[in-house]
This record gives C-alpha cells, sequence and structure tokens, in this order.
C-alpha cells in the first residue's frame, strides 16, 4: 500500500469547511444544520466496496452509542444519491449517506482527502465539535478498515456537550 | 486506532485452554457471519497443532443489522453455557457454525433449539431465553468491548492481546504468524510490536 502523499486531511483545530449535499434524490443537507452538537464525517471510497460495506455495517451497529455521546454521523462518498439509497437499503443503515458528486468530489478536496489518481476519496475519518471545529481527524489506508475506537475516544474528548457552554454552567 | 485487546480475560469469558498457555487467541465472532463460519475449521486446525500451547476465547461480536439471526445464535450459545457450563458452550459454538450454511433457515430459533438440545440443553430453557432476549447485556459488554478494541469486522482476531491483521484462512499461514507474533510479545514491549496491515477483509 502506497497511500498518497499528495492530500493531506484537515488538521484538529481547522474549522470544518461548510457545505451542502443530496442527501437523497430529492433533499440536501448542510454541515451548518448541525451546529451545537458533535458530528463524525466518515469519507470512504465507494458504495459496494467490501471493506466499505464493512465500516459502514460497523457503524451503523456502534450508530446507538455514537448518539449516545450526542454525536450525528454522516457518511460521504462521490456516489450519486440513487446509488447511496440502494446501498444504503442493501445495507439497513440508519444514517445519512451524503453524495459528494457534482462537482465530484467537490467535499473531499476541501477537506484534503480527494484521490486524484481514482476520483474517489480517502477512507478518512473527522469528528468536528458543536463549534463546527475539527477536534479530530484520521486518514486510514485505504483497504484498512479504522474500526470506530478512534471516533468514540475523540467524542469522549470533547469539552461538555453543547461545546459553547462550560460544564460547571449547569 | 487501538490494535490492542482493552478488555484482559476475565472468569465469564469462554474459554478453551489453560490460564497459562503461552499463546492466547481472542476471536471477536458473528455466528451468523459466513467468513467466521470459515474460520472455524482454521481454529479447530491450531488447537490440534498447538495443543495445550493455544488459548482460545470466543467474544460476541453480532452485526444484527445486518445478519437478522446473529443475536439469536449468541443467545442459544449463553443459554447452553448457563446450563452446562463452559464444555457446553463450546459444543452449539462448534454445531452452529458447522451448521450455518446448511440452508436459509439453519439459524432460526427452531435450529437453534435443536443444535441445544443436541448438546443436552434443555431445549425449553433455550426457547425462553430466546424468546425473552436473555443475555443481551453480556453480549453487547462483548460487542462494546470489541470495538474499543479495534475490532472493525467478523472475524477479528487477536493473539497475546494484539490485533493479527495477517491471513487467518489457511492453517499454515496462521500457524506460522501466531508463533511469531507471540514471539514478538513476550519478547519486547507491546508498543514496540510492528503492526501489520493486510489490503483487505475479505
Amino acid at each position: 500500500m502506497s497511500p498518497s502523499t499528495t492530500s493531506t486531511p484537515l488538521p484538529p483545530g481547522t474549522a470544518a469547511p461548510d457545505f451542502t449535499l443530496p442527501v437523497t434524490p430529492d433533499q440536501h443537507v448542510a454541515l451548518a444544520e448541525f451546529r451545537g452538537r458533535p458530528v463524525i464525517l466518515a469519507f470512504y471510497p465507494a458504495d459496494w466496496s467490501p471493506v466499505c460495506g464493512d465500516q459502514m455495517a460497523l457503524y451503523n451497529q456502534v450508530l446507538p452509542e455514537f448518539t449516545r455521546l450526542g454525536a450525528e454521523l454522516l457518511g460521504i462518498s462521490v456516489d450519486g444519491s440513487w446509488c447511496h439509497r440502494a446501498f444504503s437499503e442493501a445495507r439497513n443503515l440508519h444514517f445519512p449517506l451524503l453524495a459528494d458528486f457534482q462537482p465530484k468530489g467537490d467535499v473531499a478536496r476541501r477537506y484534503g482527502v480527494y484521490r486524484e489518481d481514482d476520483g474517489t476519496s480517502e477512507r478518512a475519518l473527522f469528528v468536528i465539535d458543536a463549534d463546527g471545529i475539527i477536534r479530530w481527524s484520521y486518514r486510514s489506508p485505504l483497504g484498512v478498515n479504522p474500526g470506530a475506537d478512534g471516533i468514540l475516544e475523540a467524542l469522549e474528548a470533547l469539552p461538555a456537550h453543547g461545546g459553547i457552554h462550560q460544564e460547571t454552567a449547569t | 486506532m487501538s490494535t490492542t485487546l482493552r478488555f484482559p480475560i476475565i472468569a465469564q469469558d469462554h474459554v478453551q485452554g489453560a490460564a497459562d498457555a503461552p499463546i492466547t487467541l481472542v476471536e471477536y465472532g458473528d455466528y451468523q457471519c459466513p467468513h467466521c463460519a470459515r474460520a472455524h475449521p482454521v481454529v479447530k486446525g491450531l488447537q490440534r497443532r498447538f495443543g495445550e500451547q493455544l488459548r482460545v476465547v470466543f467474544r460476541n461480536f453480532p452485526l444484527t443489522e445486518i445478519h437478522g439471526h446473529a443475536l439469536h445464535a449468541a443467545i442459544a450459545g449463553e443459554s447452553v453455557g448457563a446450563q452446562l457450563g463452559n464444555d457446553g458452550y463450546w459444543k452449539i459454538h462448534d454445531a452452529i457454525y458447522e451448521h450455518q450454511m446448511d440452508s436459509a433457515t439453519a439459524l432460526s430459533d427452531a435450529q437453534l433449539v435443536r443444535y441445544g438440545a443436541s448438546v443436552g440443553a434443555d431445549p425449553a430453557r433455550i426457547a425462553s431465553d430466546l424468546e425473552s432476549d436473555a443475555y443481551v447485556d453480556r453480549i453487547q459488554a462483548d460487542f462494546s468491548g470489541g470495538v474499543r478494541s479495534g475490532v472493525n469486522g467478523t472475524p477479528t482476531f487477536f493473539v497475546n492481546g494484539e490485533r493479527y491483521d495477517g491471513d487467518w484462512s489457511d492453517v499454515d499461514t496462521f500457524a506460522r504468524d501466531l508463533t511469531r507474533q507471540s514471539g514478538e510479545r513476550t519478547a519486547r514491549p507491546a508498543a514496540a510490536v510492528p503492526r501489520s496491515t493486510h489490503e483487505h477483509r475479505v
């Protein structure tokens, strides 16, 4: 495996670039809509490929823990929304898949995880806090399912849920 | 990313082999996972080859959203284990994996009860445990612990506490790696063990 060195995921401390992407063939979602609670952005190369399937199946299963930590999980790939719909239905996924399809890979590019060589995105994870700041990012080797432990630790390391409130405020 | 087993082996674990065996293999598995069924005879082969040198531990990692029978299969295992003890657990464990591919209904509740009865457990009690989703907390605890340890699919193996990312589909290869990885673990601190990554999870 020779990971591309041309792209580097945006590091912690960076404001997460906002975006609006299709979440179904006729609905869009903007990152800004989730302000006030943490967001997990999971970029993956493609619907249907075996590792991605495993990774999304795992996140689907860990979803109650993400929810318990107040976080919203968003999967993103360059696949179109119809493809996402079929994939999501086949795997019984309970979280949204965003289509970074037009212009292709634009959001992946802005997060530093687009793969010019093959036109997909890296397998990369971002944990964004309630104020829209990236607090953790990780790029996995393309063929390796990164699991969920890094996400859970990053979520638990966030300050009190709600971000702007200090823990002592209530 | 964790590649280290975060939760040590405890008395409640399903264990085959002695606590002082030099090699401990922990498997996180799903009873409906076809890859786990393929791995099952490989683990048996390792046990034959290593004998008393190897301790095997099985922990539940049911992906219930894609495997509709995985939770009940895990419950059937726990029910038989509770009734008959460790030996009984491993008998139904073997039976489930050996029959998993038999037919589309191989892991139906009726069949799970039958496997349990065939190893000597009370079928009525298994049926009522399935009905009431007994042992779910224990199964969920296995799952959550696995997630924290970096389990990313099934089967995932740990050799003496370190995740094994090599090829588990072949006894010779796995046995060679088992010897090497366990040797490295005893010879050096955990942090110094080089981590191999494999390109694909089949």
